[in-house]
């Protein structure tokens, strides 16, 4: 208890600093991944993007990303072992997120795409299995993640197998594919308004401190998903038509079309990775000044300090505005044959995956659903090449990083039980 | 930094190198008329200078089919059978080192075409090289293609480019029987090597429109699939 008391507010400070560190490594690569079909399609520019990609990364982690967090907070350790000894849980968050940070900088110096939230998981669970009691890690949780690995891809594959299918029906394999497409577009972006929307309201808002009945939050999702739609109707109907382009089909002025409707899903996407994610960063931040604010007692409910999730947003925007543009810069021109349409199925539905995983609480990887994702468009025969020997890779990299995690939070929770000791 | 991403996951396409590949193919073929206007003329310089272009779009085809081959590994996951996009690829550049060979022959040994065959061999080599042409459009078309998930309306429209290319090769082979009965006619007139060898030029010129139907065909087998 003492030690808590004395250095308190050192503690904070620093778990406040390796908390925006880990933000600050997910804003600056992490991000390249939910903007890169978008910025390697051409729908947008690099500069767009990131614009996009901070507004929207912001409002993710703000307004519905604290469900995740009491995920990571809560289920993966069992805080029963701890309720003796809170400093012990103090300085293994800590080094959880030092840890996380540190690999995320590593694997992203030998560009590895390894995923965020996995780092912080494998973290965790090493100082937690190592540190304090094996049984203090709830492996079920654990098993869950392990599990993950194959649902979050088949499910987003599913969704962007389904997206992309529907739009052959509709727009492509038509006789009129422009005037289809002017017609149908709209409605997949009222689709991923509603999706945002609804998550939105059901999981994040109560953390604002809004409170909206279950019913009133559909007919909100409802309208909003319309309100998106009559924009993007009208964004749509500026769109130039280009009577020279291919005469007989019309596609270069399709992927126009589906050209506003990847900023919608790109603005999607952000949100849904800003949600998700931010989560990695501020979950074992938050359970630190709770512990300490509470003077060592571990509650069940903790409430967010308010100035967390600001942290955690401003953490990703700011690792994004300096160090994003070059991951995405490096996009630019590596994908070939990726048009406006084929990258929005990937794309929508890995944001829908994302968004609704978020809304249960599944820590999952925004990685994990747009390979997924990509891999569903590319079973639908929309995408030109994949390299499966890419897919390995990143798979191989998602078992890699929990041990990975784990051994360098191990390291570090020794380090500060030993710096701090009495 | 180096790309920390998933977007490694899209391989380099095979669609787009397969595209400019038949159009440099197709370009070099294309080259065989300027050639035999100046072999008609007379003019055995310009001839040459002609027939070193073809060869060096050749090898431009060439450096293409290297470049596509290798950068189609086995862990790579396509709408369409890897088998298919190279043999259709070698297809392709049998076009080119045809229209090599037929000018490298002729300039070698300065073949001269007797005068009243001119007329009907040049329609005949002009209609050879529509087929050319026409399998550049289809092959032009995979974009398309792919745009669609290779089904539907799209294929039925390919298909029936297919069909027309079948066309044009039928039509280059009536051509062709008409020109070999004029040169038939001429034989006992003519040195009896040069009329040998006549026939095979004859024989390599009908053969670009058999490959390129061949290229037509390959990729309705793709469809099929």
């Amino acid at each position: 208890m003492d030690i808590l008391q004395t250095y308190g507010f050192t503690l904070i400070v620093v778990a406040a600093l390796v908390g925006f560190l880990m933000a600050w490594g997910i804003g600056a690569n992490d991000v390249a991944n939910a903007m890169g079909t978008s910025v390697g399609s051409k729908a947008l520019t690099i500069k767009q993007a990131i614009l996009i990609a901070m507004v929207f990364e912001f409002a993710g982690a703000y307004l519905a990303g604290g469900e995740v967090t009491s995920t990571i907070r809560k289920g993966i350790l069992d805080s029963s072992y701890f309720i003796e000894s809170p400093e012990l849980l103090v300085y293994g968050m800590i080094s959880a997120l030092l840890a996380a940070g540190i690999w995320l900088g590593f694997a992203s110096y030998l560009g590895w795409p390894v995923s965020t939230t996995h780092s912080i998981v494998g973290a965790l669970v090493g100082f937690a299995a190592v540190g304090v009691s094996s049984d203090a890690v709830a492996w079920s949780a654990v098993g869950g993640i392990v599990g993950s690995w194959v649902i979050t891809p088949a499910i987003s594959g599913f969704i962007a197998f389904l997206i992309f299918q529907s739009a052959q029906k509709l727009i492509f394999d038509t006789d009129k594919p422009f005037d289809n497409a002017k017609r149908y577009v709209p409605f997949y972006m009222g689709l991923a308004g509603f999706v945002m929307s609804l998550v939105t309201i059901k999981k994040g808002l109560k953390h604002v401190g809004l409170h909206i009945e279950p019913a009133d939050g559909y007919y909100i999702a409802i309208a909003i998903a319309i309100l998106v739609g009559l924009i993007g109707k009208y964004a749509i109907s500026r769109v130039h038509y280009d009577a020279k382009a291919d005469k007989r089909t019309h596609f270069a002025n399709v992927e126009k079309i589906f050209a506003i409707l990847m900023i919608v899903t790109a603005c999607c996407m952000a949100f849904a990775h800003g949600s998700n994610d931010v989560a990695n960063a501020i979950g074992p931040l938050a359970a630190v000044v709770s512990i300490i604010n509470s003077d060592g007692e571990i509650s069940s409910k903790a409430g967010l300090v308010w100035w967390i999730l600001p942290l955690g947003g401003l953490g990703i925007v700011a690792g994004l505005a300096l160090f994003g543009h070059r991951v995405i810069a490096t996009i630019g021109n590596g994908i070939t044959h990726l048009t406006p349409s084929r990258g929005f199925a990937a794309e929508l539905a890995a944001a829908c995956t994302v968004v609704l995983a978020s809304g249960t609480g599944l820590p999952i990887s925004t990685t994990q659903t747009l390979v997924g994702a990509v891999l569903g468009v590319g079973m639908a025969r929309g995408i030109a090449a994949i390299n499966l020997g890419v897919v390995r890779n990143i798979v191989v990299s998602w078992v890699v990083t929990l041990p990975a995690g784990a051994g360098l939070s191990i390291l570090f929770f020794f380090v500060l039980k030993g710096i701090f000791a009495p | 930094m180096p790309t920390n991403t998933f977007l490694g996951v899209f391989a380099k396409s095979p669609l787009k190198p397969l595209e400019d590949h038949i159009k440099v193919v197709n370009k070099c073929s294309q080259g065989l008329l300027p050639f035999f206007n100046s072999v008609f003329a007379g003019d055995w310089e310009k001839a040459a200078l002609f027939q070193k272009e073809i060869s060096n779009l050749e090898k431009q085809a060439d450096t293409l089919k290297r470049d596509l081959r290798i950068s189609l590994p086995r862990g790579i996951f396509m709408p369409i059978q890897r088998q298919d996009v190279l043999e259709l690829l070698t297809q392709q550049d049998k076009i080119a080192n045809k229209a090599k060979d037929i000018s490298g022959r002729v300039l070698g040994r300065h073949m001269d075409i007797p005068v009243v065959m001119r007329e009907s061999f040049m329609a005949y080599l002009e209609r050879c090289l529509d087929a050319t042409k026409q399998a550049k459009r289809v092959i032009n078309e995979l974009d398309d293609l792919l745009e669609t998930g290779f089904r539907g309306r799209e294929v039925r429209l390919v298909e029936d480019m297919i069909v027309d290319l079948d066309k044009i090769e039928d039509d280059t082979d009536v051509m062709q029987v008409a020109v070999r009965r004029e040169l038939l006619d001429l034989e006992s007139q003519l040195n009896p090597v040069d009329v040998m060898f006549l026939y095979s030029i004859i024989e390599w010129v009908g053969e670009l429109a058999d490959i390129s139907e061949r290229v037509g065909s390959r990729l309705e087998l793709m469809l099929a699939n």
